[in-house]
């Protein structure tokens, strides 16, 4: 079984290199949306609460920018009969998954790189709180994103809807990492932020039990 | 002796509100090939799809078993080989790097005896390593053949099995279809006399489509 | 038909009531409700407000029921049940949004403050712009009824988060809610003349027989909704078939 996703994950990368379908669109949205949120600073000093929320503003748009392409390239290619005949559904979401979780944390490792460099307010001075809220946040937005992304491919309209439906089903986790991340950039222990992980731990496996319920009944036309 | 079956319990398929058809029943046991045939949009790759697995029925089921033990829904891919115009194979790879690709996405081992037998007897051997974009249509139905074969299913669906192919390749695909039904169940959905000339038994779907459906 | 003239008269009683009984400090008759400090008139909106906003509610959890039926039986009915739900259920969430907003511009100063439940409900109206906007985008009949309905399970999924975390993440106004004590600094069950909110007892018969009222009301126009949509698909049918 994680072979098999494994497997899937690999033909993806393979793929991705190859097409660079997501890869290229995903580099040039995070560079234009820092230089956008860059330049309408100036020189104003932003808050620290600010970069914090804007932190989350490129992830999310970024996300959604990239995410989809896992399940829309095959429905566009009309490679999904090929992927139902040779896998069953859980091995198809759990490689799907496999690779938008690998891409989440290569996309938002660079935007937090990029981050901590440009922005003067954007201080991380709990480490290990922002790391552990950062895992959390990126493996309930991949899930997430995975699944409505699955659900788009099949719905047939592709770009604008995919932010629409996320969105919703996204700003609870995203609300919390907001607050996680200033909690981080505070310098507050995680006695202080006990409460916002667990919430976020709970969105993680209550989103990742729902997928993989639901996944088949999306998969299968 | 495959002792494999596959049969269709009052079978009914519905678009939204549209019938499709109803009320089927057939039954394919151990070996054969067996025929489905009907007008375009008869609803013929529904069936064969419906076969595989791929979509669900609206009303009955379809039960596959192996030694009179029914297969699981999530382990039926491995049993099942499928051929059909729509199906389409990943173009950014060679035709060696998709198979190898479904066989470890399947979890099996790639059987390169059995992957370089399918290629010479397909003629495609000397083009293996070249990228599936760069094939012709009739190349690309040929390799679909192979992905279908290439892991011994015991079920194999073939929908308008010779649509892309000449002569020369229908010819092969008949042979290797007379060879495959010797030990396992070979269905072909198709309007081609010649492709439902070969076949044992033939299901005319026509019959199935009853337009006057109850509103209750 | 016997029931409908009840509605009609229960819905009429109460739309008066609501606006028309008096308030006064200290209430005598059984038709004048108690002055509550800080929300004067603006009280009464609570007869509207809150159905509209419970109804809401019921709308989308009726919905998700539905939605999870359809998946279960594949049953087209259900979908349509659960589209008529949902169609009622952004109605009542704008409404619920809109009297809130009067309510809150009166009592608390400005029309929208991002309180908890403006959050909550605010997520509530974009999971429903978002449910019909993938409604209609999708042809097939059959894939529309399974993809909405996954995705209105995932979106009942989120719902419980936004009732633990927004509270703790913005301070609320509604009754009920947390604040900040100023003396101590800490964060207290609040206290405020708002919060307190007492209905005396003909207060509370208006508010329930309202709720009552309404809910009724709703069930009534979900069925009329849902069997219209299965009217119009026979018609559909018909015409398709001739």
């Amino acid at each position: 079984m994680n072979t098999k996703a494994y497997a899937l994950y690999k033909k993806d990368f393979n793929s991705e290199l190859r097409t660079r379908y997501a890869v290229n669109s995903l580099a040039m949205f995070i560079i234009v949306a820092i230089s956008v949120i860059l330049f309408s600073i100036g020189n104003e000093k932003i808050s620290q609460s600010l970069t914090g929320g804007l932190f989350w503003v490129v992830i999310f748009f970024s996300a959604m920018s990239g995410l989809s392409r896992v399940f829309v390239s095959e429905e566009e290619r009309g490679t999904s009969l090929a992927l139902h005949l040779v896998a069953a559904p859980s091995t198809i979401f759990s490689g799907k998954l496999l690779f938008n979780v690998i891409l989440v944390f290569c996309m938002n490792i660079i935007i937090a790189f990029l981050y901590s460099m440009l922005f003067e307010a954007f201080i991380i001075r709990n480490f290990s709180l922002f790391a552990v809220s950062f895992i959390l946040g990126n493996i309930g937005l991949a899930v997430a994103s995975t699944i409505i992304a699955a659900i788009i491919s099949k719905a047939g309209a592709k770009g604008t809807l995919y932010p629409v439906l996320s969105f919703p089903i996204l700003l609870p986790l995203i609300l919390t990492s907001v607050q996680l991340t200033l909690l981080a950039n505070q310098g507050a222990g995680f006695g202080d932020a006990k409460f916002e992980l667990a919430i976020v731990f709970c969105y993680d496996v209550i989103i990742l039990t729902g997928s993989y319920m639901l996944f088949d009944f999306v998969w299968k036309d | 002796m495959s002792n494999y079956s596959v049969e269709a319990v009052e079978l009914n398929k519905t678009f939204g509100r549209r019938l499709i058809f109803k009320n089927l029943n057939f039954e394919f046991e151990d070996k054969g090939i067996f025929g489905i045939s009907g007008a375009n949009g008869s609803g013929k790759s529904t069936l064969v799809k419906i076969i595989a697995g791929v979509i669900s029925p609206t009303q009955g089921k379809i039960i596959h078993k192996e030694d009179h033990k029914e297969i699981p829904p999530e382990n039926l891919h491995n049993y099942i080989g499928f051929v059909s115009p729509y199906l389409v194979l990943y173009e950014e790879f060679s035709a060696y790097e998709n198979l190898s690709y479904f066989a470890r996405i399947r979890g099996v081992e790639l059987n390169k005896e059995k992957i370089d037998y399918l290629l010479n007897e397909f003629l495609l051997f000397d083009r293996r390593n070249d990228f599936v974009k760069a094939y012709s249509s009739g190349m690309k139905q040929r390799l679909k053949f192979i992905f279908a074969l290439m892991h011994s299913p015991k079920l194999i669906i073939l929908d308008e099995p010779t649509s892309n192919l000449d002569d020369k390749g229908k010819e092969s695909v008949y042979k290797i279809i007379e060879s495959e039904s010797k030990t396992s169940i070979a269905v072909i959905a198709s309007n081609e006399k010649s492709d439902l000339a070969i076949c044992e038994s033939i299901i005319e779907l026509e019959k199935f489509k009853n337009n006057k459906m109850n509103h209750s | 038909m016997a029931w409908k003239i009840f509605l009609f008269i229960l819905l009429a009683f109460v739309s008066v009531a609501g606006v028309a009984f008096p308030i006064v400090p200290v209430p005598h008759t059984w038709y004048e409700f108690p002055l509550i400090p800080g929300l004067k008139e603006n009280a009464k909106i609570i007869f509207f407000h809150v159905p509209t906003a419970w109804l809401s509610v019921v709308a989308f959890l009726m919905s998700t029921i539905y939605s999870f039926r359809y998946l279960k039986n594949k049953n087209l009915d259900d979908d349509a049940k659960s589209y008529a739900a949902a169609q009622l259920g952004i109605i009542f969430t704008v409404l619920a949004t809109v009297t809130g907003a009067v309510w809150a511009k009166f009592a608390w100063g400005s029309f929208w403050s991002w309180d908890p439940r403006q959050t909550s409900i605010f997520a509530l109206l974009l999971i429903y712009g978002a449910w019909f906007a993938l409604r209609s985008s999708i042809e097939s009949e059959e894939k529309k009824a399974t993809l909405s309905a996954v995705y209105s399970i995932i979106a009942f999924l989120t719902v419980p988060f936004f009732v633990f975390i927004m509270p703790r993440i913005m301070l609320g106004l509604h009754p009920g809610a947390e604040e900040i004590d100023p003396s101590k600094g800490r964060i207290v069950q609040s206290s405020s003349p708002v919060v307190d909110f007492k209905m005396n007892a003909n207060m509370q018969l208006i508010f329930f027989l309202s709720l009552i009222g309404f809910t009724i009301l709703y069930f009534w126009m979900w069925q009329l909704g849902y069997k219209s949509i299965l009217y119009k698909d026979r018609i559909n049918k018909h015409s398709i078939r001739d």
